[in-house]
C-alpha cells in the first residue's frame, strides 16, 4: 500500500470550505504489458467546484493517465484495477462514473466533464472545418438544437476564446498554433462542462500566445465556475494559477496542498526539488546555480 | 591574434513560393555579436524570431545571404578543409537529443567517428582513451558503463550529455548550443545547463546558448541578446536586461515569463480586470496568434 500525500492543516481548513465536484478514491492504474507497468498506485483526489487544481509531475509519472482514468478514456492495455470516481452534478445527484454503461458515459462526458488533449495542436481533426467540428458537438449532445442555433451558439463560442467567428470556414492547417489551441477550448466549453481537464494546454505554446490562452482560461472559469484540472510539468506556471496543487511522482500524489503551502512550506523532498528546478527570473542567483550540486545526481 | 568567434551584419532571407510569385522573407537582419572564450551569450526570443536561423548560419548548415562570420579575426571558409579545420572550432549541439543520434550505433561509435574524421585520434588505444575521456568530462562516469550502451538505454539528460561530447570531440572552443534543455525533463535540466557552465568556466569554451527561457538565461549567461523578427531589439549584461529592460518586447517576454514567487498572479490580475469591467486584456494582441 501506499501513505497519503504530505499536506499542512491548512490544506484541511480550506477543503472543509469546499464542495466536491469530482471524487476520486483510490484509483489505480495498470499497463497489463510484460512486466505489467503500475501507472497510477491508489490515488485518492477530490476536486471542488470551480477550483483550479494543478497536477504537476514530470514525464513518465503517471499524470495523464490518472486524467484519462477519471473520464474513462484509457484503452487497452491501460487498466483500471481499482478506485471509485464519482462525479457530483450541479443537481445534486451523484454519478458513479466508473459504472455508467456505453450510451451514459458517451452521454456524460463532454456534458459534464470535458478536456483539452495534450498536443491540442494536433487534436483537430485535418479534414473538416473548425464550422464541423463545433456542430459535431451539437449534434451527438444537443439533437434538438437546430442549424441555425448551432451556428450562432458556434459563434459565440469562438468569440469567447478570442478568435474571430469569421474563422468558422477554416481548417486546422489554416490557424496559427495558439488559434487552434484556442478553438480546443472552445470545443471543450461548448456544452458548459462543470470540470475541464487540461492537459498540457500551452506546452508547446511560445511565452507570450501563452500568457495569452491562460488569461482566457481564467476568465472564462471566473465567468462560468467550471473546475479544472490543470496537467503540467511547469511548476511555476501552477503556481501562479492554481488554488491547489497535487505533486505526481511515479505513479503516486506524493504532496497535495494549497499553492501558497506548495511554495512556501514544501514538506516533500521531490516537490523541494522539482521548485528548486526552475531558478527564478528576478530573484538571486540560487545556490544551486553554478555550484554544480546538480550534476551528480542528474548524472545517474 | 585574438582568439574569438565573431558575426558581422549577418542576415538571412528565405524565399517563399506562394502559387507562382515568391517574396522574401527576412529571417535575421543585420545581427552582429562577439563570442569569446569562457564567455556565454544567450539569445533569446520566441518562435519564428530567428535565433536558430544564427545558429545554423554559425554551424554552417545555411549560408548567410549577406554579412560575415569570422573566427580568430578571419573570415570562415565554405568548404572543403578550411570547412572541416572551421568545425574542429565551432560545433553545435541540437535541442533534441532523442533524434541527434543514431539508434544503430553505440555512444563510443558517436564520438569516435568526430575524433577520426578531424585526426583527433588514429589508432584503436587511442580512441578508447579519448572516449573514455570525453565521457568523463561530461559526467558521465565510468566511462565503460555508458561507451557500449546505444542511445535508446539512456535518459535524455544523458543523451544530450552525450551530444555535447560530441561536439567537444574535435576539440571545439565554441559551442552553439540550440535549446539544449527544452526537450529534457525540469528536474534533470539544471544539470545539463551546470554542465555546460562548468566547461565553459573550466575549459575556457565560448557557449553560444539559444533558448527562449529568460530564467536560465539570465543565470548562465554573461551577456543576452533579445531577437524579434530577425533583428536584435536589445543586448546587454544579463542582470541589466533581465532587470532593467529597455525595449517593449523584452519588457512583454518578461511579463509573460511564469515566476515561481509570484504565487497567483495571473488571477489576481484577470479578477481585477474583470472587477473593472476592462475588455479582454489583449493591448498586444496576442489572442490573433
Amino acid at each position: 500500500m501506499t501513505t497519503a500525500p504530505l499536506s499542512s492543516p491548512a490544506h484541511a481548513e480550506y477543503l472543509a470550505q469546499q464542495t466536491p465536484v469530482l471524487t476520486a478514491n483510490d484509483v489505480s492504474v495498470t499497463y497489463e504489458v510484460d512486466p505489467p507497468v503500475k501507472a497510477v498506485q491508489h490515488v485518492s483526489l477530490t476536486l471542488n467546484r470551480g477550483e483550479i487544481l494543478g497536477l504537476a509531475g514530470e514525464s513518465g509519472c503517471g499524470k495523464t493517465t490518472l486524467a484519462y482514468g477519471l473520464n474513462r478514456l484509457l484503452k487497452p492495455p491501460a487498466l483500471l484495477t481499482s478506485g471509485s470516481v464519482v462525479f457530483h452534478d450541479e443537481s445534486g445527484t451523484d454519478i458513479d462514473v466508473v459504472a455508467l454503461g456505453d450510451d451514459e458515459l458517451r452521454a456524460f462526458r463532454w456534458d459534464k466533464v470535458s478536456m483539452v488533449f495534450q498536443g491540442a495542436m494536433n487534436s483537430l481533426n485535418p479534414v473538416i472545418s473548425v464550422r464541423a467540428q463545433l456542430h459535431d458537438i451539437f449534434t451527438t449532445h444537443r439533437p434538438s438544437m437546430s442549424r441555425k442555433e448551432k451556428e450562432e451558439r458556434s459563434a459565440e463560442l469562438l468569440q469567447l476564446v478570442g478568435v474571430d467567428p469569421n474563422r468558422l470556414g477554416s481548417f486546422a492547417h489554416e490557424l496559427s498554433g495558439g488559434m487552434r489551441q484556442r478553438v480546443m477550448i472552445a470545443m471543450a466549453l461548448a456544452l458548459n462542462p462543470q470540470v475541464m481537464i487540461m492537459d498540457e494546454p500551452t506546452t508547446a505554446l511560445d511565452v507570450v500566445v501563452q500568457r495569452g490562452i491562460l488569461r482566457e482560461i481564467m476568465r472564462l472559469r471566473e465567468r462560468f465556475n467550471f473546475a479544472v484540472i490543470f496537467i503540467t510539468h511547469d511548476l511555476p506556471l501552477l503556481l501562479e494559477i492554481s488554488d491547489r496543487i497535487a505533486v505526481m511522482r511515479a505513479g503516486q500524489i506524493v504532496e497535495l496542498d494549497t499553492a501558497e503551502n506548495i511554495l512556501g512550506s514544501p514538506q516533500h523532498d521531490y516537490t523541494k526539488k522539482l521548485l528548486g528546478s526552475f531558478p527564478s527570473l528576478f530573484g538571486e542567483r540560487g545556490d544551486f546555480v553554478r555550484t554544480g550540486t546538480h550534476e551528480t545526481e542528474a548524472g545517474k | 591574434m585574438t582568439t574569438s568567434l565573431e558575426v558581422r551584419n549577418l542576415t538571412k532571407d528565405f524565399k517563399i513560393r506562394k502559387g507562382l510569385r515568391s517574396s522574401l522573407l527576412r529571417a535575421v537582419d543585420d545581427v552582429s555579436f562577439t563570442l569569446e572564450p569562457g564567455k556565454t551569450i544567450a539569445l533569446v526570443g520566441e518562435s519564428g524570431s530567428g535565433k536558430s536561423t544564427v545558429a545554423r548560419m554559425i554551424a554552417k548548415l545555411e549560408t548567410p545571404s549577406s554579412g560575415q562570420i569570422l573566427l580568430d579575426e578571419q573570415p570562415s571558409a565554405t568548404h572543403g578543409a578550411a570547412l572541416r579545420s572551421y568545425r574542429n572550432n565551432v560545433q553545435m549541439v541540437f535541442q533534441d537529443p532523442f533524434a541527434s543520434l543514431n539508434p544503430f550505433h553505440s555512444i563510443a561509435h558517436h564520438l569516435e567517428r568526430p575524433l577520426q574524421i578531424h585526426g583527433r585520434a588514429t589508432n584503436r588505444a587511442e580512441l578508447d582513451a579519448a572516449v573514455d575521456e570525453l565521457l568523463e568530462r561530461v559526467n558521465l562516469s565510468p566511462a565503460s558503463a555508458y561507451a557500449e550502451r546505444r542511445p535508446h538505454e539512456l535518459s535524455g539528460g544523458q543523451r544530450q550529455r552525450v551530444a555535447i561530447a560530441r561536439a567537444l570531440a574535435p576539440g571545439a572552443r565554441f559551442l552553439i548550443a540550440d535549446e539544449p534543455v527544452s526537450m529534457l525533463d525540469v528536474s534533470i535540466r539544471l544539470g545539463v545547463l551546470n554542465l555546460l557552465a562548468r566547461l565553459q568556466r573550466e575549459e575556457n569554451l565560448g557557449v553560444l546558448y539559444i533558448t527562449h527561457d529568460l530564467a536560465t538565461a539570465r543565470h548562465f549567461s554573461d551577456e543576452i541578446l533579445v531577437m524579434f523578427r530577425g533583428k536584435v531589439v536589445e543586448r546587454g549584461p544579463s542582470d541589466e536586461v533581465i532587470l532593467n529592460p529597455q525595449h517593449d518586447y523584452t519588457k512583454l517576454l518578461l511579463s509573460a515569463a511564469p515566476e515561481p514567487t509570484n504565487q497567483g498572479r495571473l488571477r489576481r490580475e484577470v479578477r481585477e480586470e474583470l472587477a473593472s469591467g476592462v475588455g479582454p486584456g489583449d493591448r498586444f494582441g496576442t489572442s490573433g496568434l
